[in-house]
């Protein structure tokens, strides 16, 4: 007993300490907040005055908080490290939640933009407006990508499968690899007999949200759910994150499972290609998944420029990969706090930039095809 | 202050009365943090009722036996049966497996080690004590995981007949309650062996020296003399290893395959728990998303004190007969 008080004396001192560390952090966080952000105020003019440094970028200073999707993190933290290391006092602090987070985040005001993995619902974009005084959340698409099918079955390396099969499959519908439907798409792979453990995300995710609205757009009569971030079809495992089921499939043999493409290289785990009625079956690979973004059309209003991906879904084009996700950067059109406009609009350009989008498909993600691309460099410029 | 005046003799009259400073403002801070402590839970719980009335009120469905969590659908539906049930029968089986192995290394070490051994036992168990949550979640689902296919596989091939150890899918990877059980059985044992040491290590010598020269062998002094004194204490904490077990979040959510099925089979990779269900749904869920969940962790609140109340109740009935009568 009396080593059990003790070490609770001990957590105890050192939970206080920590807690005051905290608090003498944070107090300096917020002073140097306050002391960067009236310089930052004094040098916009030389900084909108775009002297453009050794790396392209024309700076701002200051400091800026961003939250939400941890889609997008990778891409996020390459870009905020080379902007922060061209350009001088300037810190961008993206805190990687989740997309729902995010939106909560920015639409209390405590965020400059926020990442989200879908465009803002309704109501959160009427919500925006207390925050935007003048103006309105809008939706800026900035980072692309491919979800890739993973697979995990000794001796077949080619696997090709179409829109039905895998809405059949993770539906429960084909329940072995030896399928007729299967063997149909790939005519010369020998298929075990294994029965097939399909693995889906336990959290809610906007990865299973895209998947879901791929198949139910390009199979519709076989994916009766409506598309969600949670899980809805019966049946299969689930795992926590992309890491977790990228893990799962890896050490169970006859399982498939979807994540983002970079879990899929880093790990080695092979992935489907699509039949999709192109010439050729299409691999998930970041370049053909900016041409499956391509056929995305624009349905925002306005400035907003949130994408409607279902031509995406069912394009026939030769090397467009058609399960893609895309996610936005929320930022207000006008209304933007003056103290965080110059740093949140020099940051989005630089990432929109032809420079900024090429880093991205080193990460695993798809750049932005040159028609959106122009788009969204157009709509930055013209965000106050 | 009675103690202070009833020698009479020993300090002049004024240490009676005197009170320095250092005793009214230490009184003063004693109260205020007692205070300040039951102002922050009524804080709390107010909040939390609330915010879990209000999502309760426009759940479409029956918050008390539906299976699903679908607070984002028009019209929301979510239930908690599926969680309550996961929660209780995962820590059901950790107390089964917990309780008597903390039970036999307490013993262990206040009774048959070496003192030398028995330290160095009670150091590594200490040591299980300050592994973080998340490590066990990964080490089970990395390795115990993997590692458990085979006893599945046993335990469905002969047990299969009593319907709890079929598995429905053979195939399918461990990652079932069972596991979740047996993983935060590992969890709880430090804290269950650690309390019920100290217990054992408090029960009066001369019993145990009364009942050996009664002529009773090692076995009977522990069951005659050791154990009845021991057992409230025993059961506290076992207590305090079922609050744990109950609560517990990233080992579950890491480990178990979760789904809103139903299941008294409990090899399958499907259920769910409170608290895994937070972590799982929390990151996306707007603002009617957190208010379900604050919900259900509302209801974990309340059966945890329905159970801290049942060994309260246990202890207390208990404690005539132990110690005084042993």
């Amino acid at each position: 007993m009396k080593l059990q008080r003790k070490s609770g004396l001990r957590a105890l001192t050192v939970g206080a300490v920590a807690i005051t560390g905290a608090l003498v952090l944070t107090a300096c966080g917020s002073d140097n907040n306050d002391n960067s952000s009236s310089p930052s105020g004094s040098s916009q003019p030389s900084a909108s005055g775009s002297s453009a440094n050794a790396a392209g970028i024309s700076c701002a200073q200051g400091q800026i908080l961003a939250s939400g999707s941890s889609a997008q993190q990778n891409a996020i933290e390459a870009w905020v490290r080379n902007y922060q290391q061209a350009c001088n006092g300037a810190t961008i602090n993206y805190k990687t939640s989740s997309s729902g987070e995010g939106i909560i985040d920015f639409n209390q005001g405590t965020d400059a933009f926020a990442g989200s993995d879908s465009p803002l619902k309704p109501e959160e974009a009427a919500a925006s407006k207390k925050v935007c005084s003048t103006g309105t959340g809008i939706n800026i698409p900035m980072v692309g990508g491919p979800i890739a099918i993973g697979y995990n079955l000794p001796g077949v390396s080619n696997l090709v499968l179409d829109a039905s099969t895998i809405a059949k499959i993770f539906n429960g519908k084909i329940t072995t690899w030896n399928d007729k439907a299967i063997k149909a798409l790939n005519p010369s792979a020998t298929l075990p007999s294994t029965k097939i453990q399909t693995v889906h995300r336990q959290d809610d995710s906007g990865t299973t949200d895209n998947l879901t609205k791929y198949l139910g757009g390009a199979a519709k009569a076989d994916w009766p759910y409506p598309h969600a971030k949670a899980w809805a079809a019966k049946g299969g495992q689930a795992a926590a994150k992309s890491s977790g089921v990228s893990a799962l499939v890896k050490q169970t043999e006859g399982a498939i499972g979807y994540f983002e493409l970079s879990y899929a290289t880093s790990q080695s785990i092979p992935t489907v290609k699509i039949a999709t009625g192109a010439s050729q079956p299409v691999e998930a690979t970041t370049q053909n998944a900016s041409a499956g973004i391509a056929q995305a059309k624009v349905v925002g209003t306005g400035s907003d420029l949130a994408l409607d991906l279902s031509a995406a879904y069912t394009t026939k084009a030769d090397n467009a990969y058609p399960i893609v996700l895309v996610t936005y950067e929320i930022a207000c059109d006008k209304g933007n706090k003056a103290s965080t406009l110059p740093l949140t609009k020099s940051f989005l350009n630089y990432i929109a930039s032809d420079a900024g989008q090429q880093q991205l498909s080193a990460a695993g993600y798809a750049p932005l095809p040159t028609e959106i691309a122009t788009k969204v460099r157009s709509t930055i410029s013209a965000l106050s | 202050m009675t103690t202070v005046e009833t020698p009479p003799t020993a300090p002049p009259r004024k240490a009676a009365t005197v009170t320095r400073p250092g005793d009214r403002i230490f009184s003063g801070l004693s109260r205020g943090a007692g205070i300040l402590l039951l102002v922050v839970m009524a804080a709390i719980a107010v909040f939390l009722t609330v915010r879990a009335v209000s999502a309760i009120s426009k759940d479409h469905g029956n918050f008390l036996t539906t299976f699903e969590w679908t607070p984002s659908l028009n019209p929301p539906v979510f239930g908690i049966a599926v969680l309550a049930y996961g929660t209780v029968v995962s820590s059901i089986i950790a107390m089964l497996i917990a309780v008597p192995i903390s039970l036999g290394i307490a013993l262990f070490i206040t009774h048959y080690a070496p003192r030398r051994l028995g330290g160095i036992i009670a150091y590594v168990i200490d040591l299980l004590a300050a592994v973080p949550s998340i490590v066990y979640g990964l080490w089970g689902a990395l390795f115990l995981v993997p590692h458990l296919k085979g006893l599945n596989l046993w335990l469905d091939d002969y047990l299969s007949w009593t319907v709890i150890f079929h598995k429905s899918d053979p195939n399918s990877a461990a990652r079932s309650l069972l596991t979740v059980g047996i993983l935060l059985a590992i969890m709880i044992l430090p804290i269950i062996t650690n309390v019920s040491r100290e217990v054992i290590n408090q029960v009066p010598k001369m019993h145990q020296e009364a009942a050996l020269a009664l002529g009773a062998t090692r076995w009977e002094v522990i069951r005659l003399s050791v154990l009845p004194f021991a057992r409230s204490g025993v059961i506290s904490a076992s207590m305090l290893g079922l609050g744990r077990a109950l609560g517990e979040t990233m080992a579950v959510a890491t480990v178990l395959s979760a789904s809103p099925v139903l299941s008294a089979h409990i090899l399958d990779p499907v259920g769910g728990t409170f608290s895994q269900n937070i972590v799982a749904k929390f990151g996306e869920a707007d603002e009617f998303g957190r208010d379900a969940l604050i919900a259900s962790g509302l209801v974990l609140f309340v059966i945890t004190l329905l159970v801290n109340g049942a060994a309260r109740l246990i202890i207390a009935r208990r404690k005539e007969y132990s110690g005084a009568n042993a």
